[in-house]
């Protein structure tokens, strides 16, 4: 990880804040990076701004101030094709799953292929892969309504997954499943981490991320404050 | 998941799914299911669909009856503007002093020596008495009154006859004889035809933009209503135009339904006053309807104007939900 932080960062934000409104600030003068390949843990109290920061990064929201950089380019410079593009390099895990009720879990998962315009045909194979992969390949015809709450846990982080993003945003993505279950889908997280996808996880759970040793930002105050990781020196 | 490497993961992943090993259904009908066509992305229970295929079919079906009406004036027009236009009448009038026998034969020669006719028909007195039964009936003495005497001119095809040198030559003759080539009632013809055809395209060009208002609603309802299907596709990589284009395909849908519900409806319309119309050619009605309004010719034309409109229809249909659905991306941006 450490070789990931030397490297250029992927996201780079610079005194970004952000309002409502004309309400208070919620977020106030982030600036932080993230690197390629980095894991970490964003964390605060209900209310800091979790949320809202994650829709920054995810390009679902502007900020009143400040700079944001994606893969070193100002996204508010950015065109709309360029938006898109930034969006197809990001997976998003929400903590509501964001499943489309009308599609089944199949088509679910495939619409980061579809809507690249790619044939059903052409990403067919993969798409059944990864749901046997994360064990949905018996419900890939059912729609969500049909599903448990893990089972559209692993539904939308196999949707996250299958355009292969270099950056994954997962909200809360333990928040609806029992700690067994929370801490195999860390593992599974970790295990991604491990083959190069950058890792952002917002969470509230402190006893999810004593389980794994990352950077943790932590907001409070609408401002951000960063923990470093610290690594261990490898067993010989 | 990169570089291949996703079996590592398997097993990570098959224990966060709790679940050893996990079989695809290989069923037929696990593969029909699987390989069935793609839903559409926007949930079609989210749209009004019934409702605007009905309020489209409705602006089709009266656009068509407009238009249809525009073509059938205008048939009718170039009926009776050809049928005038091939004859022209010399009006010999009775004055004291003149023999009016000898002023009819001397208009009769003149027009026979003029280019362009083809053939000249001179009514006998009998026969101008007879034209005038319809208005004074039968029975009553016109021999004393000074009925005018007609001469009907044929034209040449496609000739165009010297009517100034038939008039000086009807001029010189006397004052009796006049020519009268119906130019003036062709022209005021003309103008009160092609008023009516500018009306129906008006009421036709109001009606689908009545329709494109409805759809436009319909699409920002519907684009409102699928803010989070949106949204969510925005996240996962669609750009704008994907989003439009399956909203787009959905209306266009919407809008090919109810044209051809529209469409099918007027064709029906004029399908059945065509049968009709043949029907009580004979009567009276039908006489006075057919001097007013020309013979009622729909034919293979009409219903092509009709399925033009329907057309024009479902295609404004898909460019007016485009244009909303993409002006409303723009301002939720």
């Amino acid at each position: 990880m450490n070789d990931a932080r030397d490297s250029a960062p992927m996201i780079r934000f610079e005194h970004v804040g952000m309002r409502y409104g004309v309400g208070p600030e919620i977020l106030r003068d982030l600036t932080f990076a993230i690197a390629p390949c980095s894991f970490q843990f964003l964390t605060g109290p209900s209310g800091a701004g979790k949320s809202t920061l994650l829709k920054l990064i995810m390009l679902s929201l502007r900020p009143t101030r400040g700079v944001i950089e994606m893969y070193g380019s100002d996204v508010a410079r950015m065109s709309e094709t360029e938006l898109t593009m930034v969006r197809r390099k990001t997976g998003v895990v929400f903590q509501e799953f964001r499943l489309l009720d009308h599609l089944t879990t199949f088509e679910n998962v495939a619409l980061p292929m579809r809507v690249q315009g790619r044939a059903e045909a052409s990403y067919r194979p993969e798409v059944v892969e990864l749901l046997q992969w994360v064990g949905l390949g018996d419900r890939m015809h059912v729609l969500p309504p049909v599903l448990s709450g893990g089972e559209k846990q692993r539904a939308a982080i196999a949707r996250a997954l299958i355009a292969k993003p270099e950056f994954l945003i997962a909200d809360e993505p333990t928040g609806n499943v029992d700690p067994t279950l929370a801490r195999r889908l860390l593992r599974l997280f970790v295990e991604l981490h491990r083959l190069g996808t950058a890792i952002i996880i917002a969470t509230h759970d402190y006893s999810l991320m004593e389980q794994f040793e990352a950077r943790r930002m932590v907001l409070g105050d609408g401002r951000l404050h960063i923990h470093e990781a610290v690594l261990e020196e490898p067993q010989r | 998941m990169r570089g291949g490497a996703r079996g590592t993961a398997a097993s990570e992943a098959q224990e966060a799914s709790g679940k050893a090993r996990v079989t695809v259904p290989r069923t037929a009908a696990g593969e029909a299911t699987l390989f069935r066509r793609q839903s559409s992305l926007v949930p079609q229970r989210s749209i009004a669909g019934r409702s605007l295929v009905m309020v489209i079919a409705i602006m089709t079906f009266l656009a068509c009856l407009a238009a249809g009406a525009a073509h059938l004036v205008a048939g009718a027009v170039n009926d009776w503007t050809s049928s005038i236009q091939s004859e022209m009448t010399i009006e010999v009038r009775p004055m004291p002093g003149r023999d009016i026998e000898s002023d009819v034969a001397a208009a009769a020669e003149a027009a026979r020596k003029t280019t362009g006719i083809s053939g000249v028909k001179v009514y006998t007195r009998a026969e101008s008495e007879a034209l005038l039964q319809p208005w004074v009936g039968t029975g009553l003495d016109v021999t004393d009154l000074p009925i005018p005497r007609m001469i009907t001119l044929s034209q040449e095809p496609k000739a165009r006859p010297d009517t100034a040198d038939l008039s000086r030559r009807l001029a010189a003759i006397g004052p009796a004889a006049s020519l009268d080539d119906h130019r003036a009632f062709i022209s005021r013809l003309s103008t009160m035809a092609n008023a009516l055809i500018v009306v129906a395209v008006g009421i036709v060009a109001l009606v689908l933009a009545a329709s494109a208002l409805a759809v436009g609603f319909a699409t920002r309802s519907a684009v409102a209503l699928n803010h989070e299907v949106v949204e969510v596709l925005h996240l996962v990589g669609a750009d704008d135009n994907f989003v439009a284009r399956e909203f787009q395909r959905r209306f266009f849908a919407l809008g090919i339904e109810g044209g051809a519900l529209g469409a099918a409806a007027a064709a029906i319309c004029y399908f059945i006053a065509g049968i009709l119309s043949t029907k009580f050619a004979s009567s009276a009605a039908a006489d006075q309807m057919e001097a007013v309004f020309g013979s009622f010719q729909f034919g293979a034309l009409g219903y092509a104007i009709i399925a033009m409109v329907a057309m024009t229809v479902a295609y404004s249909t898909s460019v007016v939900s485009r244009m909303t659905v993409k002006r409303r991306l723009r301002t939720m941006a």
